[in-house]
């Protein structure tokens, strides 16, 4: 007995502090936020189910709380995909009140499975989303949008005493061999977006031979938009070997060099695929009414003016300005590639494994 | 007496339920109603899923390249990873706490630093661009191997440090070559640690999802990446469902292969303190000892590790670099922007270190709870057959958490914890489920850590316990615990860390608002602008620096105990 607790002394006592000292920091035990108010949490509550890159800058959301007495929390439970499938799969209790993030790539699906209910929220800005609105259904409503564009590195082709590309088809020509980075379809949402570009471009009948021709031109699919950028690209700040990649329309803005006064890259506008994103209040909502206060609250001035900076995309509302770099150095394609919701939802399974296919060789 | 015996009964049924019901609940359930939902269609049972995916190449090439993958990494992991236990682990020389410290970091990175500290090496134009190995299967292979390195050297180390040397030395006396006499003699006394690291290494690459996806790009792939894509992408649940138990086949054979290895080699062994057989290495041979005294061996094995750490080391140097470079040249910006406010994260990176820390306090927790009972109970040998089948089988249960897709349990969670058995709760939005699936992954490092610890117990110890008088309690308080104790270090450590790395089930569940700090990482790199980049970047050598320091630190509280099974 004896020598055994001489023994385990020494070892035990570190262990126990150490178990005292974490314990202390718990996150289970550190005082989890109750609800405050009395009442009923449903209606005091408003749930927001949304994707990863969603944020609004500090003190939106507690001025919408401060408006209506009621508190918003926001879960994230992946990207753009697989969160229009969660909210398939939880159908039958909603994990929130209202989505934000559904975009026109999926929205399809989302209004078919009866994810969202429907609703038009009363504010201006509802008129400038109708454009937007998914054919045959008001259960969503678009809050903004953005171009999905390939982007070159102009220090790049200044160097290389090589012309820009401007199309696609540019992009299956020998100059610019082995310079294109995509991210991959399959994994990721702007990929998607590029392959659809492609769709809209070249017809149901023709998008594969020009895959066929950008494979043979030596392009590279990586595997999501950063890697792409931040590896591959040229200007991304990674000094990555090709000069091409794909990435939005409102990227170049953010390679305005310190001091300096023109971004280092362009988007080319001929080739890009427009996004929109979507929110609805779901079907079987705890707090239907909270969800629609907050949806109308998305399309407010305050919210859609934040909506540049925080989450780089463009309003969808007419009444806002754009910040300045925006205005002027990350202008909105003229025409940009389209593919119909419902043409998506029906052949994205078979237009990914022909694309896989093609790709992977 | 008869009282007593129900005393025990009743105690050790306790320790079987508890785990039982918590891998239940949080593992088991979800991963049988999101598998059941592939299978039942309009509440029918429909199996045609087999035929339909099994007829499709793609599958077997899949299957192929899996087993291809994981296979070769694994037989490279043990190839470096066992020299590298002797010199990491046998031999002291300066700074071993820090090397071994080191080659812990990969394993517990997250996926997307790992994806872009090893890709910018590769790509062209990298500094290692020349090898043309970016896209290929060797970069894939190489980065399972960056990732678990650590594993072998820890679990093979762990049981050579306290290998009795004797049994070597008696060969040597009777004329055996160094070379000779390991292969003869310490070779298999290491077999059940190798079969057990080994067998980790293949469930972890196996399982392998970001890493593979991001180094293989389309043309490899693993079950987990597909099962992945058919999820979350296709939304294909009965392909989902299929794949889903492949991969089950897969890692039960594995552990099946594992298991018969390690037991049939389990029981010969006499251990010493570590103290007894580590001695300095020394580039030079000691004065007056002979040649052939395997001073040569030792030097090799030295010459491999310290190749091996130099390659771990590169991609996180580079990680480093990158992470310091701003756009005027080097500077520690990107570290200056952790405590500032990313404005739409809502946190600032420090705090989410902060969260990290505490939820993993909280998984480590739960985890030794449910580790600790699991390997009391299988540390057990039945008399009867059946009993030892029984723990067997228990043991193998809890491994499977390492083998079954991230994605299924995700989702399986989404599914089955709408208030679980009609309790008026939702767990899924419940800030208490991101331990718990931390937790669910830990377990099985804090089994594999402790039970070969209580293995080792002479179980006449606890015979003369009892005999004396002592009451089952007593028994492990007095007997069994202050030996596992010794290793609990070590438990605390890796459960740490990889609860702090973990990201896979984290960002499956529903409730980051209050981010971890590989959440927030993923985040910061997923934004246009090369600020939020570097901040992404200098945010996950952060997280490097806190889960070096906790396995130091827990290799300091188990300093001369002797280790577990890795």
């Amino acid at each position: 007995m004896a020598s055994l607790s001489r023994r385990t002394a020494p070892a035990l006592a570190p262990l126990a502090a150490l178990t005292l000292a974490l314990a202390g920091c718990s996150a289970i035990g550190g005082g989890e936020a109750a609800p405050t108010s009395s009442g009923d949490p449903a209606r005091t509550t408003v749930t927001l189910v949304t994707h990863d890159s969603f944020g609004l800058s500090d003190g939106l959301i507690e001025t919408f709380e401060q408006q209506t007495g009621m508190t918003v929390e926001i879960v994230q439970p992946g990207d753009a995909g697989a969160l229009v499938n969660q909210l398939v799969l939880t159908k039958d209790a909603p994990l929130g009140d209202l989505v934000f993030g559904i975009d026109n790539t999926f929205a399809s699906r989302a209004v078919e499975e009866g994810v969202v209910e429907s609703f038009t929220p009363d504010v201006p800005a509802a008129e400038d989303a109708a454009q937007y609105a998914v054919e045959g259904s008001d259960a969503l409503t678009a809050i903004d949008f953005g171009d999905v564009c390939l982007n070159v590195d102009h220090a790049w082709f200044t160097e290389h005493g090589v012309a820009e590309p401007a199309t696609l088809d540019d992009l299956t020509r020998p100059e610019y061999k082995d310079l294109l980075v995509v991210p991959s379809a399959v994994t990721s949402s702007p990929g998607l977006a590029f392959l659809l570009a492609t769709v809209g471009a070249k017809g149901e009948d023709g998008w594969e031979a020009y895959w066929q021709a950008l494979v043979a031109n030596g392009v590279k699919v990586s595997e999501g938009w950063s890697d792409a950028y931040y590896t591959d690209f040229s200007g991304g700040g990674g000094d990555g070997p090709r000069p091409v990649v794909l990435s939005y329309a409102s990227s170049p803005p953010f390679t305005v060099p310190e001091g300096g006064e023109e971004p280092t890259t362009g988007a080319l506008l001929d080739t890009c695929f427009r996004q929109v994103e979507y929110a609805g209040v779901l079907t079987g909502a705890a707090n239907p009414e909270g969800a629609r206060q907050l949806l109308t609250f998305l399309l407010s001035d305050e919210v859609q003016a934040d909506i540049p900076t925080s989450m780089y995309m463009y309003p969808v509302s007419s009444a806002v300005d754009l910040p300045e770099e925006w205005a002027r150095w990350a202008p909105l394609a003229q025409e940009p590639f389209e593919v119909a919701p419902a043409d998506v939802d029906a052949h994205r399974e078979e237009w990914l494994a022909t694309w896989s296919e093609i790709v992977a060789g | 007496m008869r009282a007593a015996a129900a005393g025990r009964g009743l105690l050790w049924g306790l320790a079987v339920a508890v785990p039982l019901a918590f891998l239940g609940v949080f593992f088991a359930w979800p991963v049988v109603i999101m598998v059941a939902r592939g299978f039942v269609v309009d509440g029918a049972l429909d199996l045609s899923g087999f035929a339909d995916v099994f007829s499709r190449p793609r599958t077997w090439r899949i299957v192929g390249l899996t087993l291809a993958q994981a296979g070769t990494a694994t037989l490279v992991s043990v190839v470096l990873g066992v020299p590298g236990a002797y010199v990491l682990h046998r031999r002291t020389f300066p700074g071993r706490a820090a090397v071994r410290a080191l080659v812990t970091v990969p394993f517990v990175l997250p996926t997307v630093v790992v994806g872009v500290a090893f890709r910018s090496l590769l790509v062209d134009g990298g500094p290692l661009g020349f090898l043309r190995l970016d896209g290929t299967f060797t970069a894939i292979v190489a980065a399972l191997v960056f990732f678990n390195y650590a594993v072998v050297v820890r679990s093979v180390g762990g049981l050579w440090e306290r290998l009795d040397p004797r049994a070597e030395q008696a060969a040597r006396a009777l004329g055996a070559t160094p070379w000779r006499a390991f292969r003869t003699v310490t070779l298999p006394a290491l077999t059940p640690a190798i079969a057990s690291a080994a067998s980790l290494v293949f469930l972890f690459s196996a399982t392998a999802f970001g890493t593979v996806l991001v180094l293989g790009g389309l043309r490899f792939g693993t079950v987990e990446t597909e099962i992945w894509v058919q999820t979350t992408q296709f939304l294909d649940l009965r392909a989902a469902a299929v794949l889903s138990v492949v991969q089950l086949v897969v890692v039960a054979a594995a552990l099946l292969v594992a298991g018969r290895t390690r037991s049939r080699r389990e029981r010969a062994l006499t251990l010493s303190e570590p103290v007894a057989t580590v001695r300095p290495l020394a580039l030079r041979r000691p004065h007056g000892t002979p040649p052939g005294d395997g001073h040569a061996l030792a030097l090799g094995a030295a010459a491999l590790t310290a190749g091996v750490v130099v390659l771990l080391a590169l991609p996180l140097v580079n990680l480093v670099a990158r992470s310091l470079r701003t756009p005027d040249g080097w500077g520690l910006d990107h570290y200056a922007a952790l405590a500032a406010p990313a404005d739409t994260l809502g946190v600032t990176p420090l705090e989410a270190a902060v969260t990290s820390v505490r939820v993993a306090v909280d998984a480590t927790l739960i985890a030794l709870v449910v580790g600790g009972l699991v390997a009391l109970v299988v540390s057990r040998r039945p008399r009867r057959a059946v009993g030892r089948r029984a723990v067997a089988g228990l043991d193998a249960l809890f491994m499977l958490p390492l083998g079954v897709s991230a994605v299924t349990v995700g989702f399986g969670f989404l599914l089955s914890l709408h208030q679980p058995f009609g309790l008026d709760v939702d767990l899924r939005t419940s800030p208490v489920l991101v331990p718990v699936a931390q937790a669910v992954v830990a377990v099985p490092l804090v089994v594999r850590t402790v039970l070969p610890v209580l293995r080792a117990v002479d179980p006449r110890l606890r015979e003369a316990a009892a005999t004396l008088g002592a009451a089952p309690g007593r028994v492990l308080a007095t007997v069994d615990l202050p030996l596992a104790v010794r290793s609990l270090g070590l438990a605390v450590g890796f459960a740490f860390a990889a609860s702090l790395g973990e990201f896979g089930a984290t960002s499956f569940l529903v409730r980051p608002d209050r981010p971890t700090l590989p959440v927030v990482v993923f985040r910061l790199i997923g934004r246009p602008g090369e600020a939020s980049y570097g901040t992404a970047l200098a945010a996950s050598v952060l997280l490097a620096v806190l889960t070096a320091g906790i396995v130091a630190a827990c290799e300091r509280l188990r300093a001369g105990s002797p280790g577990g099974d890795w």
